[in-house]
């Protein structure tokens, strides 16, 4: 067994020293939350609680204290995989809440409350979907908040992908649960695409069956602030969850990723990969990395990544992984995090054999992203993504073909 | 023909007592077909020399020229100097994760030449270089020296040397960490490129080992930042006997006097 601990703050090393002579599941720390459906039990964040204090509150939109959601603010479509079955049910159908999530922090509760339905996509039992289901979500004003609620139900031995769509200008909160049957293999991309000045904060939880597999992807890309929680818990033995993310932070953004695996349950497994790039002024990205190993999670093996690559002065990446163990019978806990900047040495490399500066860095801004995109399993994406960290590229460093554009304008060198 | 000619090259590195001159004056013409080997202890500057030559932005080249065929190119960048025909060779070549050999090769190529090279052609040029140092083709597909023994780097950079073929290739202790067969066979690689008759090359190097395998033109005595003697092949053969003791002694000897 491997065991390397985070780094703790001396709150947390109290909260673990309670929790080694505690006898029941009950410790007192923010990897134990406990949920509430009233709003009421949710205070309006200060910034000073753990699980605000990276997130400018004034950016929010008013969504984490009282502003008022409505409708008509974001246009939803579907494109639906074969056999793939998409309801509009009243929040009180039971498939609603069925993942067992209870909002832990108020924007959740209150997403909560406002949806007054909910959107469920089924996949059937016993059946390989061939293609993506896509569900896309256009902003169109930032006038009004909107709440939404989804519901993703993986019937057992299903295989199948969903990915999220999330793009133009919008202030949204939502809740969106993923239940995956014993043995079901769920692929979910999530990728917020948003304009400049779109504020979406996203609370997704998944339920792991019996032997189930759940590969999560977040991509974060656009935006003025993203703020997403990504939590998962085991409904029994054997289940395993990938959570992958990439995230690339331009002047002003602010991504916040926030995990949290709830290892409740013996032999299972999860993988947290994240990586991110941040160029330019007040670039901002948060990665909140929880692991919790509950007493009962014997045989358990987690490990989680995240690796930050600053391109340019005045960024900030903060990385925070917490593992919290209270069962030593496991096969394995681990997690690093990193944030370096651009590698000069590469570069002069790359320079060296002729690659002028830009390539080299996209050389370089590539190949950090590369096994990420490339753990994704869905081609289409995949492409997708490369094309979008081109985009982002360009932005700061000149399209890719710059130099022989230049060559072929001027006919010399650029100098 | 071609002409790297090196006047009078100061370079200074910043630390963190401020500015600190490494080369302190050197002077060194190299003409294509020659093979000029530049020996000297550790720490007298000779990977300076290497990196100044590349365009390593962590030298300044305070004073002094380095004119490739009579044109001055200490203002231009590493890529644009490697465009203009300069290859060096490293000591430590850099990992570079996420990008595979395959795509840094036809970077690298198409930058050098100016165009893409011919699909058909490349990948069998790529496997027979390869083939040639003796490197499994399942490197191209993986990432730029990543996890490669020290070996498998210093090959990889006679790959390219061969690929890209600059007018004038500056290797800097490629003999170092090889064993008698990696020498070897690195060894035939710099030759065969050579063997073309208008290539220069720079053989940096701390030991004679690999002078057993690359016959060189001139040796010229590198101590104190600074060339401090040179000759011809015979040279390297009294070193091997000498060594550096006594260029390092009157090295002091004159720094004590300045």
């Amino acid at each position: 067994m491997t065991v390397t601990d985070a780094a703790q703050s001396p709150n947390r090393t109290r909260d673990n020293v309670s929790g080694a002579i505690e006898t029941s599941d009950k410790v007192a720390s923010h990897l134990h939350p406990k949920g509430s459906f009233r709003v009421d039990d949710h205070p309006v964040p200060t910034g000073l609680e753990e699980i605000w204090r990276f997130t400018p509150l004034k950016r929010l939109r008013g969504l984490h204290t009282d502003a008022p959601f409505g409708t008509g603010s974001v246009e939803f479509s579907a494109s639906l995989a074969q056999g793939v079955k998409l309801e509009e049910v009243p929040a009180d159908d039971q498939r609603v809440g069925s993942s067992g999530y209870e909002p832990t922090d108020r924007i959740s509760a209150r997403a909560w409350e406002a949806a007054t339905t909910a959107t469920v996509i089924t996949i059937p039992g016993d059946t390989v979907v061939g293609g993506a289901t896509i569900l896309t979500h256009t902003g169109v004003s930032v006038d009004a908040a909107s709440a939404g609620h989804a519901v993703i139900i993986a019937e057992p031995f299903s295989v199948s992908t969903v990915v999220l769509r999330f793009e133009g200008s919008a202030v949204v909160a939502d809740n969106i649960e993923y239940v995956l049957g014993d043995g079901a293999q769920l692929t979910v991309v999530s990728i917020q695409d948003w304009a400049d000045d779109a504020v979406h904060h996203s609370t997704q939880h998944a339920l792991v069956g019996k032997d189930a597999q759940l590969r999560h992807v977040a991509v974060s890309f656009g935006g003025d602030l993203v703020r997403l929680n990504v939590s998962l818990a085991y409904d029994t033995v054997g289940g395993e969850a990938d959570l992958l993310g990439l995230y690339f932070a331009d002047a002003g953004q602010h991504l916040e990723h926030r995990l949290f695996v709830d290892h409740n349950r013996p032999k299972s497994i999860s993988n947290v990969d994240y990586k991110g790039a941040l160029q330019g002024e007040k670039a901002h990205t948060v990665w909140i990395g929880d692991v919790l190993i509950r007493k009962a999670a014997e045989g358990i093996q987690t490990y989680e990544s995240n690796r930050n690559l600053v391109l340019t002065d005045g960024c900030r990446a903060d990385a925070v992984p917490n593992l919290e163990i209270e069962t030593g019978e496991i096969v394995g806990a681990g997690h690093a995090a990193t944030t370096g900047r651009f590698d000069d040495e590469q570069l002069f490399y790359l320079q060296s054999r002729g690659i002028d500066e830009s390539e080299a860095r996209r050389l370089v801004v590539h190949g950090f992203f590369a096994d990420i995109i490339h753990k994704i399993g869905v081609p289409a994406v995949e492409r997708g993504l490369m094309d979008a960290v081109e985009k982002e590229l360009a932005i700061n460093i000149g399209t890719p073909d710059s130099y022989a554009a230049a060559v072929d304008q001027t006919g010399e060198e650029p100098a | 023909m071609s002409t790297l000619e090196i006047r009078d090259l100061h370079v200074s590195v910043n630390t963190e007592d401020g500015a600190k001159e490494i080369l302190k004056g050197v002077d060194l013409t190299i003409k294509s077909g020659e093979i000029h080997a530049i020996m000297g202890p550790n720490g007298s500057g000779k990977s300076t020399l290497a990196y100044s030559i590349a365009g390593h932005p962590k030298y300044t080249i305070t004073s002094g020229e380095v004119l490739l065929d009579g044109e001055n190119i200490v203002a231009l960048t590493a890529d644009q100097r490697a465009r203009a025909g300069l290859f060096l060779a490293m000591q430590y070549p850099v990992e570079v994760p996420g990008v595979s050999v395959s795509n840094f090769l036809r970077s690298a190529k198409t930058a050098i030449d100016g165009e893409a090279p011919k699909l058909r052609t490349w990948a069998k040029d790529v496997k027979e270089a390869m083939d040639r140092v003796r490197m499994d083709p399942d490197f191209a597909s993986r990432s730029v020296n990543d996890g490669f023994s020290g070996g498998e780097k210093k090959r990889h950079e006679i790959v390219q040397l061969e690929l890209l073929n600059p007018k004038f290739a500056v290797l800097d202790e490629t003999d170092s960490g090889l064993d008698v067969d990696a020498l070897r066979i690195v060894s035939e690689g710099v030759n065969r490129y050579t063997s073309q008759g208008d290539r220069g090359v720079l053989l940096i190097t701390h030991y004679t080992r690999i002078l057993r395998y690359i016959k060189p033109d001139f040796v010229h005595v590198f101590v104190a930042g600074k060339v401090a003697d040179q000759g011809g092949p015979e040279l390297a053969e009294r070193l091997e006997a000498e060594g550096y003791d006594s260029y390092v002694q009157a090295a002091k000897l004159q720094a004590a006097q300045n």
